[in-house]
This record gives structure tokens, sequence and C-alpha cells, in this order.
């Protein structure tokens, strides 16, 4: 399978978590939109592992070279981490204020 | 004797430690500690300078290199002293009567408190220094050093008793008249470093002395000597820069006696006596020099005819003799110069420290319509002051006499103009002073009973300076009897011969015959004589008048009106041009600037602040637009 599919499906993934984060207003949607945008990230990283790094360093075998996915696996790694931070302010923040519009968290402004 | 001469190195640095002890313990160190250190340094001093000046009776000269002071391409200038007969001269005057001062000074100013008395002291010390380092200094740049250190120490002496404005505005003329000067002083020896790429006195003198090796043309030369003569004027009071030296009264009466005599005002003389060479092959220089040093001595004994205060009639008898010096340089007689500026040290400090021993008696009065018959109250001060008097006036065997009976010898040489007008001069010495003795020491007591009461000699510590110093004044020409009286009786020229060698090879000697010269003695002495008898007789019986001066009186009791001349032509227009950008440019111009750019940033800030507009999706948008235009100038531009 050639690489252009794979980055025309990380891009509609990146493009669609980019739309999400700047046209919804519930945080929540916000937040699986921004998850959406890493793993599209992610999707790339593991394509262009996969498809180029060996022919590109000059080695035969590409089993060989894993890196790039092994660098995935700390980067959800940390997603995760955020996403538990993440959550935990958005239930906070429905615990005060009884919504999780971010419209509504212009408060500091002034 | 020669190991001597490795000691020289001390001669200025214990004075500098005084000052440093003095000065940095003051609140330490009492009055009689201060005493004793500020004294003992200046006396250590001048027994090395005694020993210096006997090896260099012997023969030995040498100049010292301590280290290199700038050494940048092409220019070497060492921290050179030079030790030869003119400045072992020098450093005898200097400490020898800087040391009598600062014994003077432990009576005088006693009512001060401790750490003012050692203060006063650290300056006095840092004083003599200065001065040592001026003479001792083998090329034009370390004599600056020790020229602008002159400067400083009189700036901060003058105004010492700083709480009073007048006196503060006293120090601030004497040191900003300084600085014109040294700005002359600089330029001659930027000319000389660009043109002879050197300022050691030795190199510079041998290269331009000698026609072959002279890279200076006779316009180089004059433009040199008549800058230095620039910076002489301000150093040595001289027209036009004189002003500052009758207000340099402000300071404490020793003070006085230190500038006038010992130090500072003598460094203008001994600039050009070291160069003499220079000023021998310029003779537009020596002309000016000549010139500006007769009107000023002629200016400056007029105003002294009509003052009543009793330093300032001194300081402007200073003034006038100092006049003389120049006159001596002016015509070549480079001996006669430092010959007067010898004996001139002893009589001016008697007559400043006399004047001071009389202040202190009267408790503070200075104007001698005030005083009267302090003769048989003060007999020590009363009998060394009219020794003084007499010295000065030129009485035969006075040591006055000989110096300005040689003065006046070689400008009747040069012209007799010169030479009547330099008489006329010698007649007003001889009257202003003795109508200042005698309005101070004859006659009725004029003063308040209470001043009457008070009315003592004053302590050892100031008389017995004033009658070392009396004894000075009276034998101290004996080292320059004339050749008339005494064959090879004039030993101070024989000893400085070797310095004025190149200039007396230049210039041909015409010696006066015998008949002229006792005739020019005769006139002189005479006529002073006469101004003296007359100025006793009348001031001895001297009465308080309320009448106003009037006419020619007048304007002389006003100085000729000079200050206010100065006043109105530089101080007033340089004061309202600083008024005008302190108050419209510094105002509107740079406070204008300065809040602008407050304002500015104030302005723009409240502006871009609207960007925060606590929108989440409006950031996200703005960064998204910012990746976007990111990507466009990475791929595209």
């Amino acid at each position: 399978m050639e690489i252009k599919w794979y980055i025309g499906l990380a891009v509609a993934l990146f493009c669609t978590g980019i739309v999400g984060v700047l046209t919804r207003r519930n945080s929540i949607i916000i937040f699986m939109c921004i998850e959406l945008m890493l793993n599209a990230v992610n999707l790339l990283l593991v394509a262009f592992s996969k498809m180029h790094a060996a022919s590109a360093l000059g080695i035969a075998d590409p089993s060989v070279i894993s890196s790039a996915q092994i660098f995935v696996f700390f980067i959800m790694v940390v997603a995760a981490a955020e996403v538990s931070v993440g959550l935990a302010i958005i239930v906070m923040l429905y615990r005060n204020t009884r919504s999780v519009d971010v419209n509504f968290l212009n408060r500091l402004k002034n | 004797m020669r190991n001597v001469l490795e000691l020289v190195w001390l001669i200025p640095v214990l004075p500098l430690l005084g000052f440093l002890i003095n000065g940095l313990g003051r609140k330490q160190v009492s009055k009689t500690m201060a005493g004793i250190i500020g004294s003992g340094t200046v006396f250590g001093s001048f027994v090395i300078s005694l020993l210096v000046f006997f090896s260099v009776k012997e023969g030995n000269t040498q100049v010292a290199h301590y280290f290199d002071f700038i050494n940048i391409a092409a220019l070497k200038i060492g921290f050179d002293f030079q030790i030869d007969q003119l400045s072992s001269i020098f450093l005898l005057i200097i400490t020898g009567v800087g040391f009598l001062i600062h014994v003077y000074s432990t009576a005088y100013m006693h009512d001060e408190e401790p750490k003012d008395f050692a203060k006063y002291f650290a300056y006095l010390n840092l004083f003599v220094f200065s001065m040592l380092l001026l003479v001792l200094g083998a090329n034009y740049v370390i004599m600056f050093i020790g020229w602008e250190g002159v400067g400083l120490c009189s700036y901060l002496l003058i105004g010492f008793w700083f709480k009073n404005t007048n006196y503060n505005i006293a120090a601030k003329k004497a040191f900003i008249m300084n600085r014109i000067g040294d700005l002359g002083f600089l330029l001659a020896v930027f000319w000389l470093i660009a043109k002879v790429g050197s300022v050691d006195f030795h190199h510079v003198f041998d290269v331009v002395g000698n026609p072959k090796t002279n890279p200076l043309t006779t316009f180089d030369i004059t433009g040199i000597t008549l800058l230095l003569f620039v910076g002489a004027m301000g150093k040595s009071a001289q027209i036009p820069l004189y002003t500052w030296l009758p207000d340099a009264m402000a300071g404490p009466t020793p003070v006085s006696a230190l500038i006038h005599a010992a130090t500072m005002v003598t460094a203008g003389i001994y600039m050009i006596a070291r160069s003499n060479i220079l000023y021998t092959m310029a003779p537009v220089s020596q002309g000016v020099v000549a010139i500006v040093g007769l009107a000023t001595a002629i200016l400056a004994a007029t105003i002294a005819l009509k003052q009543n205060d009793i330093k300032k009639v001194l300081a402007y008898s200073t003034v006038s003799q100092l006049g003389y010096m120049f006159l001596a340089l002016g015509v070549g007689a480079y001996t006669g110069a430092v010959f007067h500026v010898m004996t001139h040290a002893f009589f001016k400090a008697l007559l400043f420290l006399g004047a001071g021993s009389v202040i202190h008696a009267m408790s503070g009065e200075q104007d001698i319509r005030n005083m009267g018959g302090l003769k048989k109250y003060m007999s020590v001060t009363h009998i060394t002051f009219l020794l003084a008097c007499l010295a000065i006036a030129g009485m035969p065997p006075f040591s006055g006499f000989f110096s300005k009976d040689e003065i006046l010898a070689a400008a009747y040489n040069n012209s007799p103009l010169l030479w009547g007008v330099g008489v006329a001069g010698a007649i007003m010495t001889a009257f202003y002073m003795f109508r200042l003795y005698a309005m101070t020491f004859l006659g009725k007591f004029r003063g308040t009973t209470e001043q009457e009461h008070h009315l003592l000699e004053s302590p050892k510590a100031i008389t017995i300076p004033l009658i070392i110093l009396a004894i000075l004044s009276v034998i101290g020409g004996w080292i320059g009897i004339p050749e008339i009286f005494m064959h090879g009786g004039h030993r101070l020229e024989a000893f400085l011969a070797p310095v004025f060698a190149q200039s007396n090879a230049l210039t041909e000697k015409h010696h006066l015959s015998h008949t002229t010269e006792y005739m020019l003695m005769g006139i002189s002495v005479g006529a002073a004589l006469i101004a003296l008898v007359y100025a006793w007789n009348r001031f001895s019986k001297y009465q308080k008048t309320e009448k106003e001066e009037t006419g020619l009186g007048k304007v002389l009791e006003n100085k000729w009106y000079v200050d206010e001349l100065y006043d109105s032509i530089i101080v007033k227009p340089v004061l309202s041009v600083a008024k005008y950008f302190s108050n419209v440019f510094e105002k509107k111009g740079i406070d204008g600037f300065v809040n602008g750019v407050g304002k500015a940033v104030n302005y723009g800030s409240r502006q871009i602040r609207l960007l925060q507009s606590g929108q989440v999706g409006t950031y996200v948008l703005m960064m998204v637009i910012g990746i976007l235009v990111f990507f466009i100038i990475q791929l595209f531009l």
C-alpha cells in the first residue's frame, strides 16, 4: 500500500479534530477532538516508520527499525496521563459551574 | 651619595601615606595624632629632599624609571622622576615651607572638630603630594597628574568650610579657571605627541634643541609654548585667569599660604622654566609671556592699593609678584624667575602666616580698617611681618631685593620700557605693603573693646614658623648676590646653569655696565623707599572714615570691575543658556521623549490587551492561523 493513503487519513482525522475544537463549545467534545488530532499524528508516525525509515537509512530489513513505533507508545502514555488530568479538570469545572460550556469560562477577563 | 637618589620615590609617597592615614582614619585619629602624621610625613620628605639636594649639588642627576605608565604602539610614557638642579630646589621649597605651614596649621586649626582637623591635614598632605609629583615628573604627562592634583586640592581646601555658600562658589571658581588653563596644557601635550612623538623632557628638549633633528616648525613651537602658557595662566593666576586667586582667600589662612607660596601658583613658573628651551626658541611666545606677566604685575598692584581685607591685599600682591616671575621668564631670565619663586615663597608664606596670626588674635576680623596698633600686643608677629614687608618691597639686603633686582635688570636688558613699568609696579608694591603694615600694626587700635581684650600673641606653633620664615626672608637672597657686589656671588645661577644651558647657548648675553646696573638699582630702591616712607607716615595716622571712595579709588576698590565684566560676558550668558536647557529643552525635549515612550507602551498594551478575549475558541483559531502562516512561509516562500 502506498504511503499517501495513510497521509490522507491522518490529514482527514487532524482536520476533523481542528474543526471540532474550533466550532464546538462543549469541553468534552473539544477534548475528544484534541485526542483525535493527537492520534492522527501517531498514525502518521507509525506509517512513516514502517514505510520509509529503512530505505532512508539504507538498512535492508525493515523490521529492525521500530524506534518510531516505540515512540508512539510513549506518546500514548503521556496522552493517557493528560486525559486523566484534563477529565479531572472538566469534572471540577462541572461541579463548580454546572456546565461544560467553554464560552462560559471567560470570567477571568477584566 | 648616589644611593640617596634611590630614595627619591619616598618624597612624594610619604605625604601620600599621611593623606591615606588621616583621610581614611579621620574618625579614629586624635587631633594630636593627625597633626603629627600630617607634619611628620612632610618633614620626612623635607629631610630626604635635603639629602637629594646635596647629592645633586655634587653633580648627581638622574631620571629614575619606575614603571610604564602608558605604552601604546610607538608612544611610551614612563612613570619617571627627574632629579636635577631645578627639581631639587623646588623640592626644598615645597617640603620646607610646606612643613612650616603644617606645623602652623596644628595651632591655627585647633578649634575644628577632630574629624575635620584630620580631613584638613589629609587635604594638605595630598596637596603637597600632588605638587611634589608635578615637580618630580620627568615628562609632561606625569607633570600633568600633579598639575590636576593641585587643582583638585585647591578646590577641596578653598571650600574646606563648605557650609558657607560663598566659599563653595570661590572653590568652584578656582577649579573652573584652572580647568580652562588645563585644557591649554593638554592641547600642548597632544601637539607635542603628534609632532615629536614623546613627552619626556630629556628627549623633547634634546630633539627640539638640536637644529638638525628639530621636527617642529616655528608655528608649532609657538603654538605649543603659547598653549603651555595658557596652562600656566590658569595655575599661576595671570591675566585673564587670575580672578580665582584672590577669591581663594575663602580657605583657611594656612591654605592660602600654601597655595600662594609653596605650591600651586609656582607650578606655572616651574613648567615654563622646565621648558625653557622651547620658549627660547619661540620669541613670540616669550614676548607674550613677558607682556602678560608685566600687565598682571601692574594691574594686580593697582588693585592691591585699595583693598581693605588683609588677605585680599596679600592675594593681589601674590598675583603681582607672579607677574614679575613671568616677566623674568619672558625676557629669558629663567634663573631670576626661579630665584624670585624661592624668595617669594619665604616672604609670602611669612606674610600669610603673619596675617593668619593677626586674624587669629582679632577673633576672625580681617578688615584692616578695624585693626591698628597691634604692635604692642603681638611683638613676634609684628617684627616678622615687618621683615617680610621689607623683603617684598625690595629693600636691600632682604631677599626680595636680590631677586627683584635681577628680574628688573634682565627686563632692562630686553627693553627699558619693560623696566620702567616694572619699577612702577615695585613702587606700588612698597606702597601697598606698608599701607597694610601701618594700618595693621601702627597707630591706635580701632576695633571693639571686646576684641582688644582678646589680643594676645599667638602660641609657639605659630610663632616659631614665623621666626624661621623671617630668617629665611632676610638671608634667602644671599645665594644670589649679583656679580657687581661680589664676584661669584650668584651661587644659584651657577647651580642651575646645567638646566638652562641649552637656552643660554642660544641667547647671547650682553652684560650691563656696572654704572648702569648701580643706577637701575638705585632708582628702583630709592623710588620704593620713598613710597614706603610715604605710606608709613600716611597710614600710621589712619582714622576710620565713613567717606566713600570716589573716581579711580572706587574702581580700584572694586578690582577694575573685572569680576563684574566676566560675570556679564561669560557667566550670565552661560547661565541663561543653561537655564534654557534646563527649563525648555530638559522639560519639553528630554522629559517629553521619556514620558512619550512610557505613554506609547501604555497605549499599545491597552490595545493589544483586547486580543486576550478569554474565548478559548479564538485562541485556538489564532494558533491554527499561525501554524498555517508558518506552513505557507516554509513551503511556498
